[in-house]
């Protein structure tokens, strides 16, 4: 962990991992309640019009981004959990 | 609606039934447990579940049979607008990693069996935790009455049941013992009847989908042929209304009620006493994190599922009948497309896919009533014997309510309740993500923002017309002072947020009492310490990544 400990010895309530964490889930509120950024139908995927395997394809992402917040976090929490050990 | 009765498929789907009354049974004897009459127990699956099983029941919770048959119907109905379920399904995940483990940690560490258990002890006020309790159990009622329409959509197609036949009790006999197998097992094995039957039901499902988005389009001459049929569908004015049908994208006045919804249902999702339910049984803080980034793999399938509507749209289903019934609309698109047994596959997935929520929902509901109702108003000393004892006569109860309530009023009052319960569920979550973070909240500003919320919420609902409806038409309003159509359970949820921000600052300016908090700060980031969760939280970050 490349943090520095708050002043009490301990990591601060604001860390870079837990600000990155937070965008990474914040950024899937932005692409789909943007709405107007895809309600289109072209340019088609096999046929599907745009609006449909856009937010399909937002699956993944969101699913990625979560995936990335849950391992900074964890990571956090272990070493969290080491300092007060 | 074809004539007669499908044999083929109906012996499918018996077999498949059949099978999963087993399991249910069954269930009672997996990991079972040494104090069986614990609430914990029978109501929370004895708080065990790891990774998987609290990934199959949450979808198995979440994706109901209703899901099924109601997105692909509104997309089969309007286009476009039916597709919002993606959205909210994905933005639900990023939510609740936020919240949901400090619940699960809190709930771990005071013994929490619902969300007005925490609300109780945090806010120290009986009444915050009633209006919580009832709320959820108001919200609940018509869900599971919805599971039930579900069952009937498939028994109708197959030509069991519902229908013109003459008679009630001939007409009604199928679901009657589907739910009395359904209630019998829920009542013996808790909460672990609908983790194991969850299993079977997403199996199914998921088989059902994967040869459903493949053979379907081929058969109809592929996507672009859909699409285009379906546009034609969209485009063909409504005399009713004077507009079209529906839009394959949502023009610029439908974005804000698009976007909207998508919000406020993501934000309601897991104020439902059932998703709760699931997520309390994990058994480890991590086990509820991890799920958030696997979860998404059903909100893929939704998306396909809704990707049906235009296809049965495109083949024809319900072309030229006079008041067909859109909640059919997949159910016979299954029976058109598929030979018989694979159809008698696809509605045993939709008609488990209905026993599974509703298990868990009569189980949730009857968690709150015996928690925050008959615990903290009418018998304050009851044992954990007797609460395991009451939640059971009442999930019993909650079913019959029900299977009373579809049998008697016109399907539409279970889609109008439910509706309410979305906007009413959702002005819990002051009180709930709230209490979570801060405590800086007071109890009765709290209560007053839920009041108002709950009111505005029912009053707005009750004005929207529909073509079809005087009331209860649609979810969608004006928003006050943006102008715009959107989402009422979010306007709602703002107003409540609103008063209770404005009156806390007056009652603490007041003095007023705070009541008293038990938890602790750091109860809200307690992990289970047990040796057995040691390798539940030891996986490496190098593991693949779960969905894609």
């Amino acid at each position: 962990m490349s943090d520095s400990p708050g002043t009490d010895g301990r990591l601060p309530v604001v860390t870079p991992t837990r600000v990155i964490a937070g965008v990474c889930l914040f950024i899937p509120f932005v692409a789909m309640l943007w709405v107007g950024s895809y309600s289109k139908l072209t340019p088609e995927f096999i046929g599907i019009p745009f609006f449909y395997w856009y937010q399909m394809l937002w699956v993944f992402l969101s699913s990625a981004l979560t995936f990335t917040a849950y391992v900074l976090i964890r990571r956090e929490e272990r070493a969290r959990k080491g300092e007060q050990a | 609606m074809k004539d007669g009765v499908n044999g083929v498929a109906l012996a499918v789907f018996i077999i498949f039934f059949l099978a999963v009354t087993v399991m249910g049974f069954y269930a009672a004897r997996w990991r079972k447990a040494d104090n069986a009459l614990h609430l914990d127990e029978w109501g929370l699956g004895g708080r065990s579940f790891g990774s998987w099983v609290t990934w199959f029941l949450l979808g198995g919770d979440l994706y109901t049979a209703y899901t099924f048959v109601a997105v692909p119907a509104a997309v089969y109905a309007a286009g476009a607008a039916g597709f919002f379920a993606v959205p909210y399904t994905i933005l639900v995940y990023p939510l609740i990693f936020t919240f949901l483990p400090r619940l699960w940690s809190v709930s771990h560490k005071h013994g929490y069996v619902t969300t007005s258990d925490f609300v109780r002890g945090r806010f120290g006020s009986k009444s915050l935790s009633l209006a919580v309790a009832i709320t959820g159990i108001l919200a609940t009622m018509p869900y599971i009455a919805l599971q039930l329409v579900g069952i009937q959509a498939v028994l109708d197609v197959m030509g069991v049941g519902g229908g013109a036949s003459g008679n009630w009790f001939v007409k009604d006999l199928p679901l009657l013992i589907a739910f009395g197998v359904l209630a019998a097992y829920t009542y013996s094995s808790g909460l672990r009847a609908p983790a194991l039957i969850a299993f079977v039901k997403d199996t199914l499902i998921y088989i059902v989908i994967a040869v459903a988005i493949i053979y379907i389009p081929y058969k109809l001459g592929g996507f672009d042929d859909i699409f285009a049929k379906a546009g034609d569908a969209y485009a063909q004015v409504n005399p009713a209304t004077g507009k079209p049908r529906g839009a394959l994208a949502p023009g610029e006045g439908a974005q804000w009620a698009y976007g909207t919804l998508a919000m406020g249902s993501a934000l309601a999702l897991f104020m439902y006493p059932h998703s709760v339910t699931a997520v309390l049984s994990g058994r480890s803080r991590n086990v509820i994190r991890r799920n958030t980034t696997v979860l998404p793999l059903y909100s893929l399938m939704l998306g396909l599922l809704a990707m049906l509507g235009f296809m049965a749209l495109a083949s024809g289903v319900g072309k030229g009948v006079t008041g067909f019934n859109g909640q059919l609309a997949i159910p016979q698109l299954f029976e058109n497309m598929f030979p018989s047994w694979f159809a008698g596959v696809a509605f045993a997935a939709i008609g488990i896919g209905a026993l599974v929520p509703a298990a868990i929902m009569s189980i949730a509901a009857a968690n709150l009533f015996t928690r925050n109702i008959y615990k903290d108003f009418l018998k304050p000393d009851a044992t954990p014997e007797q609460e395991t004892k009451v939640s059971k006569g009442v999930s019993l109860l909650v079913k019959v309510g029900a299977l009373v309530f579809v049998l008697t009023m016109d399907k539409t009052v279970a889609i109008n309740f439910q509706l309410l319960g979305g906007i009413w569920i959702l002005q819990t979550f002051p009180a709930l993500v709230g209490g979570l973070f801060t405590r800086w909240f007071h109890r009765w500003a709290l209560l007053a923002g839920w009041a108002v919320g709950m009111a505005y919420g029912t009053w707005t609902a009750y004005g929207v017309a529909s073509p079809a409806q005087k009331h209860f038409g649609g979810s969608s309003d004006t928003i006050p002072v943006i102008g715009q159509i959107g989402y009422i359970g979010l306007t709602a949820f703002l107003l409540n947020a609103a008063v209770a921000v404005a009156l806390t600052f007056a009652l603490r300016a007041l003095k007023a009492p705070e009541g008293l908090d038990e938890t602790a700060p750091a109860d809200y980031t307690a992990d289970a310490d047990d040796a057995d969760d040691v390798g539940d939280t030891d996986v490496k970050p190098s593991d693949p990544v779960p969905v894609a």
